[in-house]
């Protein structure tokens, strides 16, 4: 579905991405581990063409590296990016309309999205930056799924979050599965990965490292202490 | 003329330069708000209008309101235009850096008033009010036209409120306001949404022209006092907040008109950059504007 050769991207002068190769699959989670600082956001954003890359993004068969950064949401992959970023004096209803803008189906896509978070249908009309920060949450990944996507990039999306907020935000992670998106987590909680991925992607040095299957992780295995120290 | 009657003139003229002022100032606060750079050829755009608004005025036939009606859409057709047109070659290609597109929209103004003085030379032209009704009060007559400027700003910063809160472009504009990147990643195409709040910023002064003209004349420099006007009136109601603009020149436009009348306009233009000389030191974010 999503697959990424050898891309290189960074901050003016810095390289953080050297010749990264990452693939993701439909109805399939895909975790992305790798200590702070390693560049998993850069990754997001390097997929997002918020930063120029080279090498090569490829959504299906269409080559994404180049494209204007408001055309890939269009092409059908969507971002809750690290830190939520709503659009805070935004009310809720409307950070999901900027959503729907953009793809989706309208009506049908958003009693869909609000039927995941009924929280949130409650509370349409209130200034987003007042929500709780789990329901600000809720609302980054509903804003996300406004656009229908094929590919949903989430960057560390429990961070911060208390238990019952999590297991909300796991159930809609599995509940995509199933309906043949391709999802892409960055997560550096172990347990979390164990219980939701199907293959974990470890980052070092701007590269991924090593790309293991859910099924040859055990909890103590030694990926986790070589890639992510834990 | 009793002190009752001549206080109850100056609020009147007051509200005339609050009017006018309101909707400069409102498209400045816009292009501040959601570009985050300063355009310093907002005056030059201003003049640019009453130019135009002359200009057609002059090649339309029959009673002045048909000239009048026609510079009322053409002016801001032709200013936005043209705005937008500056913000693609220009400020677009310098990835609006807020101390370059000050240089440049300088420069901006500057070709705009040669280009003015050259095609249109030095001298004051006035522009035929679309009618001439007085009103007749007990103590004075007044200008009709004068508060129809009132009535017609009101009429336009209703429809700008409308445009922000109500439509799909205003919703685009405050999202991108908030934060461009995200924006961007939601499929929204920044480098649009600016071209069109600069050229709407643009056409908001070109329609405050076309209200002023047959009250003020056009003058290829007349952009310069509207500029810093605006310039005061969004400092003090905060950079960004449309809010705060509108209150700042209701507040402005007001007192402008009283110490005008009652003492000199040097006076009120003094006790202006007073005022906002002391709200930068006291509170640097404007009257409504949030704290940085
Ligand atoms: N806007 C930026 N400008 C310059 N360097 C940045 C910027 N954002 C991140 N970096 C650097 O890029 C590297 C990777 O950061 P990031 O992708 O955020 O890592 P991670 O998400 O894995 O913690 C870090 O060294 C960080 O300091
Ligand atoms: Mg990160």
């Amino acid at each position: 579905m999503l697959r990424l050769e050898g891309v290189s991207a960074g901050y003016g002068a810095v390289t953080v991405l050297r010749g990264l190769s990452f693939a993701a699959e439909a109805g399939e989670v895909t975790c992305i581990m790798g200590r702070n600082g390693v560049g998993k956001t850069t990754l997001m954003r390097a997929i997002m063409g918020q930063i120029a890359v080279s090498g090569s993004v490829r959504l299906g068969g269409e080559e994404l590296a180049g494209l204007p950064a408001h055309e890939v949401p269009r092409r059908g992959i969507a971002l809750v990016p690290q830190g939520r970023r709503l659009f805070g004096p935004l009310t809720v209803a409307e950070n999901l309309e900027i959503g729907l803008m953009t793809r989706g189906k309208g009506a049908v896509t958003r009693d869909r999205v609000l039927d995941l978070f009924p929280r949130l249908r409650e509370r349409l009309t209130q200034v987003s930056s007042t929500l709780s920060g789990g329901e600000q949450q809720m609302l980054a990944i509903a804003r996300a799924l406004c656009l229908e996507p094929k590919v949903l990039l989430l960057d560390e999306p429990t961070e911060g979050l208390q238990p019952s907020m999590i297991a909300a935000i796991r159930q809609v992670v599995l509940g995509l599965k199933t309906t043949g998106v391709a999802v892409v987590l960055v997560e550096q909680r172990v347990s979390a990965v164990l219980d939701m991925a199907d293959r974990v992607a470890f980052m070092d040095h701007g590269t991924v490292a090593e790309t293991v299957a859910r099924a040859d992780l055990a909890p103590g295995a030694a990926q986790f202490a070589t890639w992510v120290g834990v | 003329m009793g002190f009752g009657p001549f206080l109850l003139l100056a609020v009147m003229e007051g509200l005339v330069s609050a009017a006018v002022l309101a909707l400069t100032a409102v498209g400045l606060s816009l292009v501040f708000g959601v570009m985050r750079v300063v355009n310093v050829a907002h005056g030059a755009f201003f003049m640019l209008g009453a130019l135009v608004a002359w200009f057609v005025a002059g090649h339309v036939a029959g009673p002045p309101v048909w000239g009048w009606l026609a510079a009322l859409v053409v002016a801001p057709l032709v200013v936005g235009a043209l705005a937008a047109l500056v913000d693609i070659s220009v400020l677009k290609r310098l990835n609006y850096e807020p101390e370059a597109v000050i240089v440049a929209t300088i420069g901006v103004l500057y070709i705009l008033e040669q280009a003015a003085l050259m095609s249109f030379g030095p001298d004051a032209r006035p522009v035929a009010a679309p009618f001439t009704l007085r009103l007749q009060l007990p103590w004075f007559g007044y200008s009709g036209y004068k508060l129809f400027v009132v009535v017609a700003a009101c009429a336009v910063l209703a429809g700008v409120w409308l445009l922000m809160a109500r439509t799909r472009f205003g919703l685009l504009m405050r999202a991108t306001q908030v934060d461009r990147n995200t924006a961007r990643a939601f499929g929204i195409n920044v480098d649009r949404v600016y071209a069109g709040t600069f050229a709407l910023g643009a056409a908001l002064a070109a329609v405050a022209a076309v209200l002023v003209v047959p009250i003020s004349q056009v003058h290829y420099l007349m952009g310069a006092d509207p500029l810093l006007l605006a310039f005061i009136t969004v400092i003090i109601g905060g950079l960004g907040s449309l809010r705060g603009t509108l209150v700042a020149a209701l507040v402005i436009g007001l007192s402008d008109g009283v110490i005008s009348m009652f003492w000199s306009p040097t006076l009120s233009k003094i006790i202006a950059t007073l005022l906002v000389a002391l709200v930068l030191v006291f509170r640097p974010q404007g009257l409504f504007g949030a704290k940085a």
